[in-house]
């Protein structure tokens, strides 16, 4: 099983004065329960792509194969593949509408057609996997913090039982604790239920921490494919992009500078604490 | 959602878009009473060219212009319809029990070009003023009636905002529809009470933004000492200019034309 955009175009406003090419001819497969990181500057196309991926906006031209069948074919069920392909957009939090936690996060498996009790069942897992303990799931979600709110939208989707899960900027806003909260859960169920994840984010610290691989995207155009260390070596090239690499591989390019031989493809704090403590053994 | 051309703003930098807003308003007050005093088809044609002059001089494509009238094409049609129909005289032709007299078929035309001059004359003004240059000149002609304790000022803020927030609203409208989407909210089936079932997971999130937003925009307005239109000054007030003049003198000059050809007594068929 995997989600595949082949050759996709998209064209803004298609015979208006306004028209805008917005996607060209972008090309990748996501195996399923892999990790993907999305990065791009603002108004790269980053939300356009990803909204491709369950059917939400109709390509202008190529395809997208779920579980190997085009979705754009004739009668494909669209309802199953936003099922199978969840989409948490940016601020989810204002998605938010009934009165109280619980029936919010039903909302997705009633659309499914499954029983209330499976519902209920579904959206308390959900729920505590995103962190809401049980003491909340009967007040308003209009009553909860903004980070909580957050969560429960997430747990909306996640309700659903996805076996992709694409998240548009979850973090931004939350303050660092929230951040790590949220993104470490997120991991935590791509490790445990094979959930394959798409991360779009504009942290490359959080990239670099948490996926096996990114795409960079410019102008509507895919630039990079590779894992966090391959794309973070081309950094040069992501300043162009208006991209940087994360701040510890700054770091390092400084000590490798000052005359320590460190290893400059370094991306993760982890990574780099073991590896100035190396250099530092060595030198002793 | 985003086919509605009201109150968007179609840049080209041409002469008409450069004219003071309270120009273009008089202007557009004055051409909807020619259309009214015009009695017969010189007269409306008269009126059609005058439009389309002014249009071609504005640079707005026809076509875009044209969109605008999408909007009200069934009330178009319904309007002729019922005069054709159901305006007594004598009949002309007669299918059945459906009849269509030569009163009806002169009053279907005449409202069809009437209505469609009217909005398209309407939807120039919005494609070549911004919404704040058209609030600007209404309350400086509204001024007056201050006099009378009318809040002016406050009301133009009013619209300015409530312009200003169409297309955020509609954005915000977009996204929420597609977020709902994604849970699995269907939108487009069912019979007109799941229809109706179907927009609150829409309507509440719509509401409670447009709840945020208003609030942080009056902090906001507060914060920068907004206290209404007392001792407030403008950036740019408005100062009549030569084209200001010449586009005063040319309405005059049209509508006297307009009334004196609309209301020859020229015969034409029905007419």
């Amino acid at each position: 099983m995997s989600l595949e955009v082949r050759n996709l175009n998209y064209v803004y406003g298609l015979g208006t004065p306004m028209e805008k090419k917005a996607l060209t001819d972008i090309s990748f497969s996501i195996p399923k329960g892999q990790f993907l990181g999305i990065i791009g500057h603002t108004g790269s196309g980053k939300s356009t792509l990803i909204q491709h991926l369950n059917g939400l906006i109709r390509a202008t031209s190529g395809e997208i194969i779920y579980d190997g069948r085009n979705i754009y074919e004739k009668d494909y069920p669209m309802k199953e593949l936003r099922q199978k392909v969840g989409l948490v957009f940016q601020y989810p939090e204002y998605q938010l509408f009934e009165e109280t936690v619980m029936k919010d996060v039903c909302f997705g498996p009633l659309n499914q057609g499954l029983s209330k009790e499976e519902c209920e069942k579904r959206a308390a897992e959900a729920l505590l996997m995103t962190g809401i303990s049980e003491k909340y799931w009967k007040k308003s979600p209009f009553e909860l913090s903004g980070g909580q709110k957050r969560r429960v939208a997430i747990a909306g989707v996640l309700a659903m039982q996805p076996d992709y899960l694409i998240l548009d900027e979850p973090t931004a806003g939350l303050d660092p604790r929230g951040r790590d909260d949220i993104l470490g859960q997120i991991r935590e169920l791509h490790e445990k239920s094979g959930l394959g994840v798409v991360l779009v984010s504009h942290s490359m610290d959080d990239i670099a921490e948490y996926v096996e691989r990114v795409i960079v995207i410019d102008s509507g155009k895919l630039r990079q494919d590779g894992t966090p260390r391959e794309v973070f070596r081309h950094y040069k090239e992501l300043e162009e992009y208006g991209l940087s690499a994360p701040q510890i591989t700054y770091i390092m390019h400084s000590l490798r500078d000052k005359g320590i031989m460190v290893d400059t493809e370094i991306t993760r704090v982890d990574e780099a604490c073991e590896e100035i403590l190396r250099v530092l053994g060595r030198k002793e | 959602m985003r086919e509605i051309a009201l109150g968007q703003y179609y840049p080209t930098g041409s002469v008409i878009h450069r004219l003071d807003p309270r120009v273009k308003l008089v202007g557009t007050l004055v051409y909807l009473v020619s259309l009214f005093l015009v009695k017969n088809p010189l007269g409306y044609l008269f009126a059609g060219l005058f439009l389309m002059t002014v249009i071609r001089i504005s640079r707005i494509p026809l076509k875009y212009m044209l969109k605008g009238l999408k909007g009200i094409i069934i009330l178009l049609m319904i309007t002729v319809v019922f005069n054709m129909f159901f305006t007594p005289g004598n009949v002309l032709f007669q299918v059945g029990f459906i009849k269509i007299t030569d009163a009806g078929l002169k009053v279907a035309i005449l409202m069809a070009v009437r209505l469609v001059l009217l909005i398209v004359g309407a939807s120039l003004m919005t494609l070549a003023t911004t919404p704040n240059a058209l609030t600007d000149g209404m309350e400086k002609l509204m001024n007056p009636l201050k006099a009378i304790k009318v809040p002016v000022h406050e009301i133009a803020m009013m619209m300015s905002i409530a312009l200003r927030f169409i297309p955020i609203l509609m954005e915000e409208t977009d996204k929420i529809m597609k977020a709902q989407t994604a849970r699995g909210a269907d939108l487009e089936s069912g019979n007109i009470i799941q229809r109706a079932k179907a927009m609150v997971p829409i309507l509440v999130p719509l509401f409670v933004s447009a709840f945020r937003r208003a609030n942080d925009l009056a902090t906001a307005m507060e914060s920068r000492c907004y206290s209404g239109g007392e001792g407030r000054t403008k950036m740019k007030p408005l100062i009549y200019g030569k084209i200001d003049r010449i586009a005063y003198l040319i309405l005059v000059l049209y509508l006297a034309a307009g009334i004196a050809i609309g209301r020859l007594p020229i015969h034409f068929w029905i007419f």
